[in-house]
C-alpha cells in the first residue's frame, strides 16, 4: 500500500463512519509504513512516549526535509503516517504552514495529538517543527 | 455468604457511566480504585459542614474539624491492628510515606551497610532505596524472582545477613499480583538481622483484607488512601512507635514544632513530629469513610470472589490463542497481567479501550523487573470488589475483537 497524501487521507477516513473501520484503516496505514532496521533504533533516534517507543531520523534532502519514523506500537505507527504525509519530504516552510491541530480535528483524532496522551506523538511533531525552523 | 456484587456496584456512581458509548467496564483497579458513595459523601459533608483548619482549637469548627480529623487516625489505626493511633502518621501516599523512611535511613546508613529490596519492587520501593544506599555508601541488594513470579524465598534467606540494616518488600506485586509471605519472610530477617528495621509496601496489599501490623512484626507499613476506595493525595505511613519516637523529621514547619526560637527548635511529639504544615484533613476523614465502608464487608467473601474473577480469567486465557500469562506464583491477588503475540500492549490497551474497558498497560512503574521477565511491558487487567464475571468475559471478547484488527 502506497503511503496517502494529507487530502486522500481526510477523504478516507471521513467515508468511514464507525470507530473500527477508522482504526482498521490506521491499522493497516501503520502496516504499510516501512519499518526503521534494528539498528536504526538507536536511542538518539528516540523519542519518549510512555506506552509505547517512538524512533525518528532526519535528513535533507535537497530543499526539503526526509523523515523516517518507527514505532512498536502498529497503532502508534498510523498515526505517524499520518503525520508524515503531512510533513515528510516538505519545506521547512509548507512544514511550519501545516496547522496540524485542524488536520486531526478534522480527522477526529485530536485525542491522539493533545500533550496529555503519551504516545510520543506531539513530541514527534515538535521535533519536526523545530528543524524545520533550524532549517 | 457470598458477595452481592450487584448491590455493591450500586454504591459506586461512576460505575454506571458510559465511555466511547458502552458501559464502562474499570479493570485498572491496581493503580486506583473507584469511590463509594459513602466515601464521596463524606467528603462532601467535610467541606460542607465543618471545613477548617485542625489543631488550632479557637473556635467551634475547629474543634469538630480537629475531632473527625483525628477519629479518622483511629479508625486506622485500629484497622490495620496497630498498637497506639499515634504510629498512624498522615501522608500524601505511599511513596511519600516510603520517602519518610528512605530519607531517614539515608542518614543513618554507612557505608558497607546493606539494604535489601526484590526484583518485583514498583519504582516507589525501589528509587528510594538506591538513592538512600547511593547517598550512604550502602550497598543495595536485589531478591530475585521466580520466573513465575514469586520471590525466591531460599535467595532471601541468603540475602539476608548481619550487614543488613535494612528490608523493603512490598506485600503485593503492582505488575505481577504476586502476594508475599511477608509474614514468614519477616521473621527470617527477625532471626538473620536482628538489628534491621523493615518496611512492608502495603500500597496493594492493603485493599485485600486482613492487614495486621502487629502480627506480621514489621516496623514500616505505607499505604494509599486511592487505592483503597479512599480519595488520592491522602496515605499512611505506619511505624512501630520505638521506631518513629526519633525518626530523622523529614518536612519542618508548623504543627511538628514544639518550641521554636529565631535559633533553634525543638521537635513535637508523634504523630506531629513527622506531619508538618496544614495536612490533608478531608483526605483523612475521607480515607477513614472508606475503610469504615470496606469493613462492613466480609474479608473472606472479599478475598473469594475476587480469586473467582482471577480464575475466571486464567482460564479463559489459557485457551485464547497467543495470550500468554506473565506471572502466575500460587498466591495472587486479582492482577491479571498478560501479552498477546504480535500485539503491542499499547494497541491491546487502546483497542479495548475503545470498547469501554479500561486497563493499564507498559511497564507499571517496574522497570527492572520488566527487564527481568524479558518484555517491554504487558497489558494488565486488575480485578476489584465491584468486578463481576461477565466482565472478564466482556475483557476476552475485547481481546478477540483487537486481535482480530490488529491480524
Amino acid at each position: 500500500m502506497k503511503l496517502p497524501t494529507t487530502s486522500e487521507i481526510i477523504d478516507d477516513i471521513e467515508f468511514l463512519d464507525d470507530w473500527e473501520s477508522r482504526y482498521q484503516y490506521i491499522i493497516d496505514l501503520g502496516k504499510a509504513l516501512p519499518p526503521l532496521t534494528e539498528q536504526e533504533r538507536v536511542p538518539e533516534a528516540k523519542v519518549k512516549g510512555c506506552q509505547s517507543d517512538v524512533w525518528m531520523h532526519a535528513e535533507k534532502a535537497g530543499e526539503q526535509l526526509r523523515f523516517r519514523v518507527d514505532s512498536d506500537a502498529v497503532i502508534v505507527r498510523g498515526l505517524l503516517a499520518l503525520v508524515m504525509a503531512a510533513y515528510n519530504e516538505k519545506s521547512p516552510g509548507d512544514i511550519l504552514a501545516f496547522d496540524v491541530d485542524q488536520y486531526f480535528l478534522t480527522l477526529d483524532l485530536e485525542r491522539h495529538i493533545s500533550p496529555t496522551r503519551g504516545n510520543g506523538l506531539r513530541a514527534i511533531v515538535g521535533k519536526i517543527r523545530e528543524l524545520a525552523a533550524a532549517a | 455468604m457470598s458477595l452481592d456484587v450487584q448491590a455493591l456496584r450500586a454504591e459506586f456512581p461512576i460505575l454506571s457511566r458510559e465511555v466511547h458509548g458502552k458501559p464502562l467496564v474499570y479493570l485498572d483497579n491496581a493503580a486506583t480504585t473507584q469511590k463509594p458513595q459513602a466515601v464521596i459523601d463524606a467528603l462532601v459533608d467535610f467541606y460542607s459542614t465543618c471545613n477548617s483548619n485542625v489543631h488550632r482549637g479557637a473556635h467551634y469548627l475547629s474543634d469538630e474539624a480537629t475531632r473527625r480529623y483525628e477519629h479518622a487516625r483511629t479508625v486506622i489505626a485500629e484497622f490495620i491492628h496497630a498498637n497506639a493511633r499515634e504510629e498512624v502518621i498522615w501522608t500524601s501516599g505511599t511513596t511519600e510515606s516510603i520517602n519518610i523512611v528512605a530519607k531517614g535511613m539515608a542518614e543513618r546508613l554507612q557505608a558497607g551497610d546493606e539494604v535489601v529490596v526484590t526484583e518485583m519492587e514498583h519504582h516507589a520501593n525501589l528509587v528510594t532505596w538506591q538513592q538512600a544506599c547511593k547517598h550512604a555508601g550502602a550497598v543495595l541488594r536485589v531478591v530475585p524472582i521466580l520466573d513465575n513470579g514469586a520471590l525466591d524465598e531460599a535467595a532471601f534467606a541468603s540475602t539476608v545477613n548481619s550487614a543488613t540494616k535494612f528490608v523493603a518488600m512490598p506485600h503485593v506485586s503492582n505488575a505481577l499480583g504476586t502476594v508475599n509471605a511477608v509474614q514468614a519472610l519477616i521473621q527470617v530477617v527477625r532471626k538473620q538481622a536482628p538489628n534491621a528495621l523493615v518496611l512492608i509496601d502495603g500500597a496493594q496489599g492493603i485493599a485485600h483484607g486482613n492487614v495486621d501490623v502487629q502480627a506480621l512484626d514489621c516496623d514500616f507499613y505505607a499505604f494509599s488512601g486511592h487505592k483503597l476506595f479512599g480519595p488520592t493525595g491522602v496515605g499512611v505511613l505506619w511505624g512501630r512507635r520505638s521506631v518513629l519516637e526519633d525518626w530523622p523529621v523529614w518536612l519542618t514547619g508548623g504543627e511538628m514544632i514544639a518550641t521554636v526560637s529565631y535559633q533553634d527548635a525543638t521537635w513535637g511529639a508523634l504523630p506531629n513530629r513527622l506531619e508538618a504544615g496544614t495536612p490533608n484533613i478531608a483526605g483523612a476523614i475521607g480515607i477513614a469513610a472508606a475503610v469504615t465502608w470496606f469493613q462492613q464487608l466480609n474479608v473472606a467473601d472479599v478475598q473469594a470472589h475476587e480469586q473467582a474473577l482471577l480464575q475466571a480469567a486464567v482460564e479463559r486465557g489459557a485457551t485464547f490463542e497467543g495470550l500468554k500469562l506473565i506471572g502466575n506464583a500460587p498466591n495472587k491477588i486479582g492482577v491479571y497481567s498478560f501479552n498477546l503475540t504480535g500485539a503491542h500492549p499499547a494497541d491491546l490497551g487502546f483497542l479495548l479501550d475503545r470498547q469501554g474497558i479500561a486497563i493499564r498497560t507498559g511497564d507499571h512503574c517496574a522497570q527492572p523487573l520488566m527487564d527481568r521477565l524479558g518484555v517491554p511491558g504487558t497489558a494488565r487487567a486488575s480485578f476489584s470488589i465491584y468486578n463481576t464475571l461477565d466482565e472478564v468475559e466482556l475483557l476476552f471478547r475485547g481481546l478477540e475483537k483487537a486481535r482480530d484488527m490488529l491480524a
